[in-house]
């Protein structure tokens, strides 16, 4: 298998005024083609570091960082960002705010009917063919997250890269997206970092959970295979064996291996 | 009887701006023929809302009225209603360039803060984006800014008398001058509190710096440039009376001097009724303006 994304032996250290704080320290981690991976850990672990130096939004000196051969030195629409509060510019509407993503990745090489047709097919791809015109503030938060889905989705880059996306969702709002995130993830076959906080999530969703130590100087501690087959669902998973086994070892990873004193 | 017909339409013209709006609306709303409860409800709204600002008035009319008793020479509310009622029966008349009407007087120093304003406006609006985008130039203009901000509009005066030689070029250049440094700060603020996440859209985005200033720039900032504009535009309106008060020429703050040398106070008095009721008329706009343009 190719190794599509890889993280070498990276270390990341701000500069605050008490001095430099050491976030990450060490991190290997190879994501392959169609693959799709959750990072977990307690808050303020550098879960969301690790993603923003993938996404280039973050750069570090120390260890090395490739997207498909090539060495991460700043953003690109080959690495779609899903931001964890939607992040649409509100004076846009949704057609237009996937197409002006879409309009900076295809703009050189295709005409304009071409650019809307492929916002159209984002839009669709996630359900909101109806809301297309509206504006973000007129469509609920489940909603805007997954036009910020739609516009990541649009670029069709490498990797799509999911900062705790549903995090700020009702829990039956999360459970829809869930399931539509595995249904886009499969027949687009993308390849998927995404981070998280909830258990059941990232069992449900991921080939791979990456566990991380609690920070400062948070590293990998254990990485789970999950090896449920696909199609998923959600019902059926309730009653199996093999998934509460999973789950009940990625909690233990959680709170007894990196139970944090005072969180 | 000229005059009186004359008067009626004028006087439609000049009272709607506060307390005449209002009124009606609680007389209409009284009577009601229908669902009497609800309508009850509406009306007592409307007359909480209306008899403050009336009772307000009134008093300040009243307290006018009997200063203007003891003071032999301050004319009373209802002098100054009939010579107002005079002097916008036609606004419009031309006397020779020193004789002009009320409305005339109005326009021109509307003209001034408008090209004074305008050209603030086209300077000091792009000053502020660039130097809220780039640390650098904000560093260097700060300074500048902060040192000449606070100094009197007036003080600009001389300056400008000396350089274009001519009195309305001046008065204009003291509007410009004045009502510059709201746009350039409030708009450079706007720039530096673009939110942190839009910013990250542009750069996982890639996009150009035209596309970030023409879909994330300009329009996050523009509220922010909308109160930029709305204070210059009040001090600019502030500043015009007193600039042509020494300046001269046709506009409403030289014909307040001239009114007091012709010591005609009811025209100084109606002057200061139309000062503000125009102020607050470009106040008003602009606010409809900036609704316009508020997205959340």
């Amino acid at each position: 298998m190719e190794k599509y994304v890889q993280i070498e032996n990276v270390n990341m250290v701000f500069d605050t005024k008490k001095g430099p704080f050491v976030a990450l320290q060490d991190v290997n981690l190879h994501v392959t083609q169609g693959e799709f991976i959750t990072l977990i850990g307690h808050s303020g672990c550098g879960k969301s570091t690790l993603l923003n130096l993938v996404a280039g939004l973050l750069k570090t000196d120390d260890g090395v960082l490739l997207c498909a051969g090539r060495e991460i030195a700043g953003p690109g629409p080959e690495r779609g960002v899903v931001f964890q509060n939607h992040s649409l510019l509100p004076w846009l509407t949704c057609f237009d705010n996937v197409y002006l993503a879409v309009e900076r990745v295809f703009g050189s090489k295709e005409d304009k009917a071409k650019l809307k047709q492929r916002t159209h097919e984002a839009l669709a791809l996630v359900g909101l063919t109806h809301a297309e015109y509206k504006h973000p503030h007129e469509i609920s938060g489940g909603m805007k997250q997954r036009v910020g889905i739609a516009r990541a989705l649009a670029m069709e880059p490498k990797v799509l890269l999911l900062d705790e996306p549903f995090g700020a969702l009702d829990a039956l709002t999360r459970a829809h997206l869930q399931d539509e995130l595995m249904k886009i993830a499969q027949t687009t076959h993308s390849t998927v970092m995404m981070v998280t906080h909830d258990v059941d999530e990232a069992v449900l969703l991921s080939d791979r959970i990456v566990m991380l130590t609690n920070g400062p100087a948070a590293t990998i501690g254990d990485v789970l295979s999950v090896d449920l087959p696909r199609p998923r669902d959600r019902l059926a998973l309730a009653n199996d064996g093999h998934y509460h086994h999973l789950r009940s070892k990625v909690l233990e990873f959680l709170y007894h291996r990196q139970l944090r004193p005072a969180a | 009887m000229n005059t009186v017909t004359a008067i009626k339409p004028t006087l439609t013209v000049v009272e709607p701006e506060t307390p005449a709006p209002t009124q009606p609306r609680a007389t209409v709303a009284a009577p009601a023929p229908k669902p009497a409860a609800w309508y009850k409800g509406k009306g007592l709204q409307t007359l909480r809302a209306i008899l403050p600002p009336i009772i307000g008035f009134a008093l300040f009319v009243g307290l006018w009225a009997i200063i203007s008793q003891t003071s032999p020479n301050l004319p009373g509310p209802i002098k100054t209603w009939q010579s107002a009622v005079q002097l916008f029966a036609d606004p419009f008349y031309q006397k020779g360039p020193n004789d002009q009407g009320i409305g005339w007087n109005i326009l021109n120093s509307l003209q001034r803060v408008g090209i004074g304003f305008g050209m603030a406006a086209l300077i000091g609006i792009p000053l502020g984006f660039m130097i809220g985008r780039f640390k650098f130039l904000n560093d260097m203009t700060a300074p500048i800014i902060s040192l000449l901000r606070p100094v009197s509009p007036l003080a600009w005066l001389p300056i400008g008398l000396l350089v274009f030689k001519a009195a309305n070029p001046a008065a204009i250049w003291v509007i410009f001058i004045s009502s510059i440094w709201p746009m350039i700060i409030n708009t450079a603020v706007g720039v530096s509190r673009v939110p942190q996440d839009y910013m990250n859209v542009a750069k996982v985005l890639n996009l150009s710096e035209w596309k970030i200033f023409t879909k994330i720039l300009f329009p996050a900032v523009l509220p922010y440039m909308m109160t930029g504009i709305r204070l210059s535009i009040g001090v600019a309106w502030l500043v015009i009376v007193a600039a042509e008060m020494l300046t001269g020429g046709v506009g409403i703050g030289f014909w307040v001097w001239d009114e007091w040398n012709n010591l005609n106070v009811e025209h100084i008095i109606i002057a200061i009724f139309v000062v503000g009721i125009v102020g607050l008329l470009l106040e008003y706009a602009l606010l409809l303006l900036a609704k316009r343009f508020n997205y959340e």
